[in-house]
C-alpha cells in the first residue's frame, strides 16, 4: 500500500554515517563539484578551493595574494568584468550566472558561469567577494549554438526577404508606365513587413496592333506557390495579347492555362485594351474581380461585365464591353487589397474608392494610385493584411 | 518629447549654482554616480543623465546610426545642456564619456567651464607610437563576450528581481535597469567606444581640465591617462590611490575630494 520506496541505506547505518563524516565543511569547500573565491573587493584573490587548482593548474601560492580575479579572465572579458560586472557588484551586493572565460595555465580557456557576492563589514564598506565558478564548457557551446542559429536565422530571413522583393518587381513593369497621349501609372505595396511575395500583378504594354494592353490580377495565396501562378498569368497574357485583339479570349487562355497547370490555384484578373488616337476606346473584360472605374469627377460608372474567376469552373463567362474614354476623365484598376482593407469589421469598400477617385479626377494619374493606395493603408493603420495593387490612366483635358 | 525625458535628466542640487554635469560610460547608466553627485548638491547644480539607449532612457528615441560613433553621444550632452539652458558647465566624464565630453566641448565652446576626465583613453587599441592597451583582437573578443552574455544582459528576458537585503536602499528597481540594455545597442555602444581614436581632439582643448588616473586600471593604462594630460595643454593630472576602472564606485570619497580641490581651484 506504500507509494514511496524505502531508502537502500537508512540513516542508521555504519555507511551512512562514513559518508556525512566524509563530507565535513572542508572536504566540501575544497571539493565541491565547483570553483570557489574570496576576493578582496578589488579582485585580489584571497583564498581559493581545490577544485579551481585542479581545473586551472595554477598552484595555490601562484594565486593567493598575488592575482586578481580580473587577471584570470580572456581580455574580451576584462573590459566586460570592469564595466559590467564589477559595477554591478558594488551596487547590488551580487551578479549572478556571468558568463566569462578563465584562462588556465596552460593558456587554454574554461568557459565558466559566474555568481558573485559582495560582504560588507559593520561599517557598511566593502570586504570580501565570494565567487562561485561552474564548468559551462557543454552549456557554452551549446548557447553558441544557439546565437549562432539565431544569426542563421537573421540571414535566411533577410535573404527571403530580397528574393521575395526580387520576385515581386518581376510582377511589375521595370520601365514607367507609357501610353501616348495618356497619363497612366502604377502603385504597389506588398502584405505585412514585405518579408513574403505577395499574388498581386499589373503590368501596362503595346499589343503590336498600335493599341495598348493594360492588365492587373491576383492571385490566390501568398509566398512562392502563388509567385509560380503569378508569374505564369503574367506571361501568359503578355504572350496571348499578340494575336487576340478580344480581351476576353485572352483571359479564356489563362483560365484553360491555370486550370490546367494549377488545378488548386485560381485568379481574378482585369484586362484593357486600350485605341489612343483621336478617339479613346477601351476594350474591358473582367474576371471574377471588382470592376474598374471611371469617373470625370462627378459621375462614377464602372467598366465591364462581372465575369467568372479564372482557374475555378470547368465553365467561363467571360465578354468583351466596349467604353469611350473622354477628355478629363479617369479609370483606375484595383485590387481587393484596397476593396478588403479592414479596420475591425469595417470594409474600405467600394464607396470610400468611388469617392476618393472621384475626388482626385483631374489630378495625375500617379497621385490618384499612390492616393487611393495610401488611403487603404491608413485605413488599416499602416499595416496592410493583403497586397495593394492600384494602376490609373487618365486622358487629359 | 523633450531632451529631459529622453535622456532621464536628474537636476539636484542649488538651482543657482554652477551646474556639474556628471556623465556615466559605456556599461551602465547614470547610477555610476550614485556615491559622487550627492557631495556636490550643497554648492553646485548637479545634472545626471542616461545616454539614449542606456538606463532609464526613452528607447524610441534610439537611432542607430546617430550612436554608432561617439559623436552621437556628444550630441546628447549638447542638447541636454541646451534644454536645460546651462552656461559654465563642468562636465564630469567617467570612462569613454570622457571624450564624449571634450566633444561636446568642441560642439559649443563657450557653454564649458572645465572638463573633468575619469580613466579617460582617446583611443584604445595599439597604433604606431602609441601604446592602448588593446589589440584589434582583444575588442572583437570584447564583442563576443557581449554576445555570450546575452541571455544574461537582455532586457528582452525578464529581469529577476533580487533582494538587496544587506543594502535595502537600493531598491529592487535598481538591479531592473542599472547596467541591462538591449545587446544591439550595447554592442553598438562598445564599437563606438572601442574603436573610437580621438587623440588629434585633445590639443585643441581650451578650458581647464583635470584627468583622473587610477592605479592598476586595465581599460585606461596609466600611460594613457598621462598621454591625455600630455596632450591637453595645461591639465592638471591626479593619480588615484583607488585600482580598477570605476573609482566613483570604489573609491567615492578620493575621487569627490580630487574633483573639489581642482573645482576650488579654477
Amino acid at each position: 500500500m506504500t507509494g514511496e520506496a524505502e531508502l537502500a541505506t537508512p540513516t542508521g547505518t555504519p555507511e551512512f554515517f562514513d559518508a556525512l563524516l566524509e563530507d565535513d565543511p572542508n572536504e566540501l569547500y575544497e571539493n565541491a563539484p565547483c570553483g570557489y573565491l574570496s576576493t578582496r573587493p578589488d579582485g585580489t584573490i584571497v583564498k581559493v578551493n581545490q577544485t579551481f587548482l585542479t581545473w586551472t593548474g595554477f598552484r595555490r601560492d601562484e594565486l593567493v595574494g598575488r592575482r586578481r580575479l580580473q587577471d584570470l579572465l580572456a581580455v574580451g572579458d576584462r573590459i566586460f568584468y570592469e564595466t559590467h560586472y564589477a559595477p554591478l557588484l558594488r551596487m547590488q551586493g551580487m551578479v549572478r550566472e556571468i558568463a566569462v572565460d578563465v584562462v588556465l595555465s596552460s593558456g587554454e580557456r574554461l568557459p565558466v558561469l559566474a555568481n558573485s557576492v559582495l560582504k560588507r563589514d559593520a561599517g557598511g564598506e566593502p570586504m570580501v567577494v565570494r565567487t562561485v565558478l561552474f564548468d559551462a564548457r557543454e552549456r557554452r557551446s551549446y548557447e553558441r549554438e544557439l546565437v549562432a542559429a539565431r544569426q542563421r536565422a537573421e540571414a535566411a530571413e533577410a535573404r527571403a526577404r530580397e528574393l521575395a522583393q526580387t520576385l515581386q518587381s518581376t510582377f511589375m513593369p521595370p520601365v514607367a508606365l507609357d501610353i501616348p497621349g495618356l497619363d497612366v501609372a502604377g502603385a504597389y505595396h506588398p502584405a505585412g513587413d514585405g518579408s513574403e511575395v505577395g499574388g498581386d500583378f499589373y503590368d501596362v504594354f503595346p499589343t503590336g496592333r498600335g493599341t495598348h494592353a493594360v492588365v492587373l490580377g491576383d492571385v490566390s495565396g501568398k509566398g512562392a506557390d502563388a509567385a509560380v501562378v503569378t508569374a505564369l498569368a503574367r506571361h501568359v497574357v503578355r504572350a496571348e495579347v499578340f494575336h487576340r485583339p478580344s480581351p476576353a479570349g485572352v483571359l479564356g487562355v489563362l483560365h484553360e492555362a491555370v486550370r490546367r497547370a494549377y488545378p488548386e490555384r485560381f485568379c481574378t484578373a482585369v484586362l484593357v485594351e486600350v485605341a489612343a488616337g483621336d478617339d479613346v476606346v477601351l476594350t474591358v473584360c473582367a474576371a471574377g474581380h471588382h470592376l474598374p472605374v471611371k469617373t470625370d469627377g462627378t459621375r462614377v460608372d464602372r467598366l465591364g461585365a462581372a465575369g467568372t474567376i479564372l482557374g475555378m469552373l470547368d465553365e467561363t463567362h467571360l465578354q468583351d464591353r466596349r467604353y469611350s474614354l473622354e477628355a478629363g476623365e479617369t479609370v483606375v484598376l484595383y485590387t481587393d487589397g484596397v476593396a478588403e482593407a479592414r479596420r475591425g469589421r469595417e470594409f474600405f469598400g467600394d464607396r470610400r474608392i468611388e469617392t476618393l477617385v472621384a475626388g482626385g479626377a483631374g489630378r495625375p494619374a500617379a497621385e490618384v494610385a499612390e492616393g487611393l493606395a495610401a488611403a487603404a493603408i491608413d485605413f488599416q493603420d499602416g499595416r496592410p493584411r493583403d497586397d495593394i495593387a492600384v494602376v490609373a490612366l487618365r486622358r487629359p483635358s | 518629447m523633450g531632451v529631459a525625458e529622453r535622456n532621464n535628466v536628474v537636476v539636484g542640487g542649488r538651482p543657482d549654482g554652477t551646474p556639474i554635469v556628471f556623465a556615466h560610460g559605456f556599461g551602465c547608466d547614470q547610477n555610476m554616480w550614485r556615491y559622487v553627485e550627492p557631495a556636490f548638491r550643497p554648492s553646485f547644480r548637479t545634472v545626471l543623465f542616461d545616454y539614449v539607449g542606456a538606463g532609464r532612457s526613452e528607447r524610441s528615441a534610439y537611432d542607430a546610426e546617430r550612436y554608432s560613433t561617439l559623436g552621437g553621444y556628444a550630441r546628447d550632452v549638447v542638447e541636454i545642456c541646451e534644454e536645460l539652458d546651462l552656461s559654465d558647465v563642468v562636465f564630469v566624464g567617467h570612462s569613454v564619456s570622457a571624450m564624449v565630453g571634450v566633444l561636446a566641448y568642441l560642439d559649443d565652446p563657450a557653454r564649458f567651464k572645465a572638463l573633468v576626465m575619469v580613466g579617460p583613453s582617446p583611443r584604445y587599441i595599439d597604433d604606431d607610437g602609441y601604446t592602448g592597451g588593446f589589440g584589434r583582437a582583444d575588442i572583437d573578443e570584447l564583442l563576443d563576450s557581449l554576445e555570450s552574455n546575452y541571455l544574461g544582459w537582455s532586457t528582452a528576458i525578464a529581469p529577476l528581481i533580487m533582494g538587496n537585503a544587506d543594502r535595502p536602499e537600493l531598491g529592487a528597481e535598481l538591479t531592473e535597469s542599472f547596467c541591462r540594455t538591449d545587446p544591439d545597442i550595447q554592442k553598438r555602444f562598445a564599437r563606438a567606444t572601442f574603436l573610437s581614436d580621438n587623440r588629434a581632439d585633445l590639443a585643441r582643448v581650451a578650458v581647464p581640465t583635470l584627468v583622473l588616473q587610477c592605479s592598476d586600471d586595465v581599460i585606461a593604462p596609466v600611460s594613457v591617462g598621462e598621454y591625455v594630460h600630455r596632450q591637453i595643454p595645461g591639465s592638471r593630472f591626479v593619480q588615484l590611490d583607488a585600482t580598477g576602472h570605476c573609482p566613483n564606485l570604489s573609491a567615492p570619497k578620493e575621487t569627490i575630494a580630487a574633483i573639489e580641490a581642482f573645482l576650488a581651484g579654477l
